[in-house]
């Protein structure tokens, strides 16, 4: 746990040593202000929820989580430091563990960040502040299950650009597989279980859920594989670097 | 402390290291030789459990490698090729941060990034981030993060590459040091490290071990070794070869230079044990013959003849 915790440590002040940190901070508040009032027309809907300012959220995640989590291997291959760290007395988990520990912590921190919009809405009416919640939840654990996509995609390549990119275009495919647009013209050529495995994939439907306040262990279950099995791809990755 | 038995490495069909054995004891200071792409490093990154091998097993304080990885990885202080580093740390926070891995915390963890500071010379960049660093001091962080945590063993690939005499002078020195109590492997091309430096060294080429025992008997293995080198006045190569050729004792005399009225040769002897008849003989010669001998002197044989002879044979093949 302490080594977890050491290697957390590190690498939450390497994004705050930077510039890196406190451009994506402000970039994504005023992205998140800007897509909920602006493109969401929060104060014209009259509704008190905060659906406007969570539908952005896969769409923002996007691209920010691959920018947040595209160095965290391959800046390691770059430098060389992964061959230091893998021989330290720590197991590679620990280190993978750590990790990601530090970089969703991060997102979490941006995501609290936006507490002002909750205030407006607990001004303005008296939304139900159980739905925001696992609202908060569930967009938690989408920029997790993000995150844990771009940390495989890092392990694979010591370029950050190709990391991000790789990562970009397999969350997108999370968001759109179950979506209409997508699945309709699938379901013209490919037999029906197949268009329902693929849309099974998707993590709208699950985020969508948990706005609505519903808990389903079903949606805690998917964001927790959407987590664990992308973790679990790194460490393979990593283990066959080595060989 | 380091035990190394038929360790074999392969990437893809190639055999990057070939059933290779050796072991170090404490006190022990081992020089690793080799030309480029020997299997230098690959070796160490599997002493260190970096790479898994392909066979054999390495034992590191009595803990295999590979089935007791964290505990092995304890005992072991490792500073890999180019010294990798965390360029957005500072020295002292990366410093830090290593100590805290290796376990170390609070005044013990004060204590260690002190001592390694004081001991590779960082002082006056402790506050500086690693970026900012010459390649010198770079590389003396990378030092201190192997001996942070005052290992038993340490292993170093290329420890003086890339640093001026001085600070290799240094780095000799210090390794000297620490050797009396640690088990200490470093890799090198540079030849005057290993004399320096090691109680003994080992050449490794095309993946084997081709040479291994202390620096004076790798230099013994020089044909030079136990020549006599002559210069002398007043005659001419052909009788010298002559003269110098009918000694019992001596196989073979070579002219290395010849310029009026100066002749300098070189008298290979029969055997090693011999050498001090084989001198005797010389001046006796030279006297008979009443040449001017200006000067005569024992090759104690070179370490880079040695290593050329036995490394040769992928030189040529490339």
């Amino acid at each position: 746990m302490k080594s977890i915790w050491t290697i957390t440590k590190r690498e939450l002040a390497g994004y705050f040593n930077s510039p890196v940190a406190y451009v994506f901070l402000v970039i994504f508040l005023l992205m998140t202000g800007a897509f909920t009032f602006m493109i969401g027309q929060f104060f014209e809907r009259g509704q008190a929820n905060l659906q406007p300012f969570f539908m952005w959220h896969p769409w923002l995640y996007l691209f920010l989580v691959p920018a947040v989590g595209m160095r965290l291997w391959s800046e390691e291959r770059r430098l060389g430091t992964l061959e230091l760290i893998l021989t330290m007395p720590i197991s590679p988990w620990q280190t993978i563990t750590g990790k990601f520990i530090a970089s969703w912590g991060f997102l979490i921190l941006a995501l609290l960040l936006t507490f002002p919009i909750w205030w407006t809405v607990n001004n303005l009416g008296s939304p139900d502040n159980g739905a925001i919640f696992t609202g908060y939840i569930g967009s938690a654990l989408m920029a997790g299950g993000y995150l844990a996509i771009t940390s495989m995609t890092s392990a694979l390549t010591r370029n950050q650009v190709i990391s991000f990119i790789l990562s970009v275009v397999i969350c997108l495919f999370l968001v759109l597989c179950g979506w209409p647009p997508v699945t309709d013209p699938l379901a013209t050529m490919a037999p029906n279980w197949l268009v329902e495995g693929v849309a099974a994939f998707s993590v709208m439907p699950h985020f969508e859920r948990l706005q609505q306040g519903v808990i389903d262990s079903r949606d805690l279950i998917y964001f927790i594989s959407l987590i664990g099995f992308p973790l679990f791809a790194t460490s393979v990755i990593i283990r066959s670097l080595r060989s | 402390m380091i035990q190394v038995e038929n360790l074999s490495k392969a990437f893809g069909p190639k055999l990057a290291v070939d059933d290779v054995s050796f072991s170090v004891q404490r006190g022990e200071i081992l020089g690793f030789l080799g030309p480029n792409g020997a299997g230098k490093s690959t070796t160490m990154r599997m002493i260190t459990g970096y790479l898994p091998p392909t066979a054999g097993l390495v034992k590191v304080g009595g803990h295999d490698v590979t089935e007791k990885a964290i505990e092995a990885k304890r005992l072991i202080g490792y500073l890999p090729e180019s010294a990798p580093l965390y360029t957005d740390m500072t020295v002292e926070g990366f410093l830090g941060f290593c100590a805290e891995v290796r376990g170390l915390g609070g005044a013990d963890k004060a204590k260690a990034i002190d001592r390694a500071i004081e001991m590779c010379f960082l002082k006056t960049v402790r506050r500086q981030s690693v970026d900012t660093l010459s390649k010198g001091y770079r590389h003396r962080t990378g030092f201190a993060q192997a001996i942070i945590h005052d290992p038993d063993i340490l292993v170093m690939d290329e420890p003086t590459d890339g640093l001026d005499p001085n600070q290799k002078h240094e780095v000799r020195s210090l390794i000297r040091r620490m050797g009396q109590s640690k088990a200490i492997i470093f890799s090198t091309h540079i030849l005057e490290e290993v004399e320096a430096a090691c109680t003994r060294a080992i050449i490794i080429d095309q993946g084997k071990v081709v040479a291994n025992g202390t620096p004076d008997e790798l230099k013994a293995k020089s044909e030079l070794a136990n020549s006599y080198l002559v210069s002398i006045n007043g005659t001419e190569a052909a009788a010298v070869r002559e003269k110098l050729g009918s000694i019992i004792q001596s196989t073979k005399v070579t002219i290395v230079n010849d310029k009026p009225p100066t002749v300098l040769a070189r008298v290979f002897p029969k055997d090693a044990g011999s050498d001090g008849a084989l001198g005797q003989a010389i001046f006796s010669v030279a006297k008979q013959n009443e040449w001017n001998v200006n000067e005569i002197r024992k090759e104690e044989g070179r370490l880079d003849d040695v290593f050329r002879n036995i490394t040769l044979s992928d030189t040529q093949a490339q």
